[in-house]
C-alpha cells in the first residue's frame, strides 16, 4: 500500500511519519514527566528552606553530626553512574550492542553501591538515635560513648531541649528527602535491568534506542537531585 | 560531532569525560568551600556550584544542548514553575505579621 520503496523501521509506530518525529515526541514527553518530578522534589526543597531559615542553629548542629565521607563518596559514585549511563546511550546511538549492555551493567553496579552506602549511613542514624520518633535522642549516643560530632554549631543560643526538639525536623527532612531519592534509584535500577535485557536481546540500534535514552534522562535527573541534596544536608555549616 | 541516520547528535567520548572531570572538580570545591567561613555566602556558593553542576548534566549528559527548541522550553518551564513555587511561598511566610493581627505569626 505504501507508495515508497524503503521499509519502515520495525520499531516505528504507525502514528508517526518518521523515526525522528517519534524520537522527538518521546524526548518531549519524558521532559514533561521530569517537569512534574522537579515540582515534586521542589515541594520538599521549599519546606527545607523554610525550616532551615527558622531553625538554622538546629540545622547547622544536626548537619555537623553527619559523616561527610560516605556522602562525598556517594556523590562521586552517582556522578560516575551518570557517566556510564551517558556512555550506554552513546553506545546505542553508534550500534555497539555489547558496549551498551556493559555500560548499563556498570550503571546498575554503581547505583547499587550508592544504595549500599546509603544503608550504612541509615544504620549509623539508628545507632546514634538520630531517627525521628520515640527513641530520638540527639545527644544520647555522643554522651554515652564519647564519639560523634554533636557539639553545638558556632554561636548556638538554643537551649539543649530546643536542640533536642528541633534537630528532629532536620532529620525528618533528611530521611524524607534521601529516602524518596533512594526510592527513585531503586525504581531506576529495576528499569535498568529491563533495559539491559532488551539491549542484550538486540532490540536497539542507532535508529531506535528510545528506552535507553529515556532511562538515561530519568537517571541523570536523579543524579541532579543528589547534587543539591549533598550540600544542603551534609554541608550546612562545617567551618 | 557526527549525526546518526535519524539526525541524532552523537557527542564524542571526550565531551563526556571532560564533563565528568568538571563535575568531580566542582564536587571537591563544594566540600572545600563549606569549610571556609564565608558568612551568608556559604549557602549561596553551595547552591551556585550545585546549579553549575546541574546545568552541565542537563546540557551534555541529557543532550539538551542538542535538543529541539520545544524540549529546551520545557526544561526552562520546569525551573520557572519551581521559581513560582518558591517565590509565592516565601512571599507568604516573609510578610506574615507585617500588620498586627493581619496574619499568622512566623512561628
Amino acid at each position: 500500500m505504501h507508495g515508497h520503496a524503503h521499509a519502515h523501521h520495525p520499531a516505528q509506530q504507525h502514528h508517526f511519519s518518521t523515526m525522528a518525529q517519534q524520537r522527538e515526541a518521546g524526548v518531549l514527553g519524558m521532559w514533561v514527566f521530569l517537569l512534574t518530578e522537579v515540582l515534586f522534589f521542589g515541594g520538599l526543597f521549599i519546606v527545607y528552606t523554610l525550616y532551615r531559615t527558622w531553625y538554622y542553629e538546629a540545622f547547622a548542629t544536626a548537619s555537623k553530626s553527619i559523616e561527610i565521607v560516605p556522602g562525598l563518596v556517594n556523590t562521586v559514585v552517582l556522578i560516575a553512574s551518570s557517566l556510564t549511563m551517558a556512555l550506554s546511550v552513546r553506545s546505542a546511538q553508534t550500534n555497539q550492542r555489547k558496549a551498551t549492555v556493559n555500560w548499563l551493567l556498570a550503571t546498575i553496579v554503581l547505583g547499587s553501591v550508592f544504595l549500599g552506602i546509603k544503608v550504612y549511613e541509615y544504620s549509623l542514624k539508628f545507632e546514634h538515635h538520630h531517627v525521628p520518633g520515640a527513641s530520638f535522642d540527639f545527644y544520647g549516643h555522643a554522651e554515652a560513648t564519647g564519639e560523634g560530632h554533636e557539639a553545638p554549631a558556632e554561636g548556638v543560643t538554643m537551649g539543649r531541649d530546643e536542640i533536642q526538639r528541633t534537630t528532629q525536623l532536620f532529620f525528618s527532612l533528611y530521611f524524607v528527602m534521601t529516602g524518596l531519592h533512594a526510592l527513585h534509584m531503586i525504581v531506576g535500577i529495576v528499569i535498568l535491568f529491563i533495559i539491559t535485557w532488551m539491549a542484550h536481546k538486540g532490540r536497539f540500534d542507532s535508529e531506535y534506542h528510545a528506552p535507553v535514552e529515556m532511562t538515561g534522562l530519568y537517571w541523570h535527573f536523579v543524579d541532579i537531585v543528589w547534587i543539591f541534596l549533598f550540600p544542603l544536608l551534609y554541608l550546612v555549616e562545617r567551618h | 560531532m557526527s549525526s546518526g541516520h535519524s539526525g541524532v547528535h552523537v557527542s564524542p567520548l571526550s565531551t563526556y569525560l571532560t564533563i565528568f572531570g568538571a563535575l568531580m572538580v566542582l564536587s571537591t570545591i563544594t566540600v572545600a568551600a563549606a569549610f571556609v567561613n564565608l558568612g551568608a555566602f556559604n549557602p549561596i556558593v553551595a547552591l551556585l556550584i550545585a546549579g553549575i553542576k546541574a546545568t552541565l548534566v542537563i546540557l551534555y549528559f541529557m543532550h539538551v544542548k542538542y535538543s529541539s527548541q520545544l524540549t529546551k522550553l520545557t526544561v526552562v518551564l520546569s525551573l520557572f514553575f519551581v521559581a513560582i513555587l518558591f517565590a509565592e511561598t516565601l512571599m507568604d511566610y516573609a510578610t506574615r505579621g507585617w500588620i498586627a493581627g493581619g496574619g499568622m505569626p512566623l512561628h
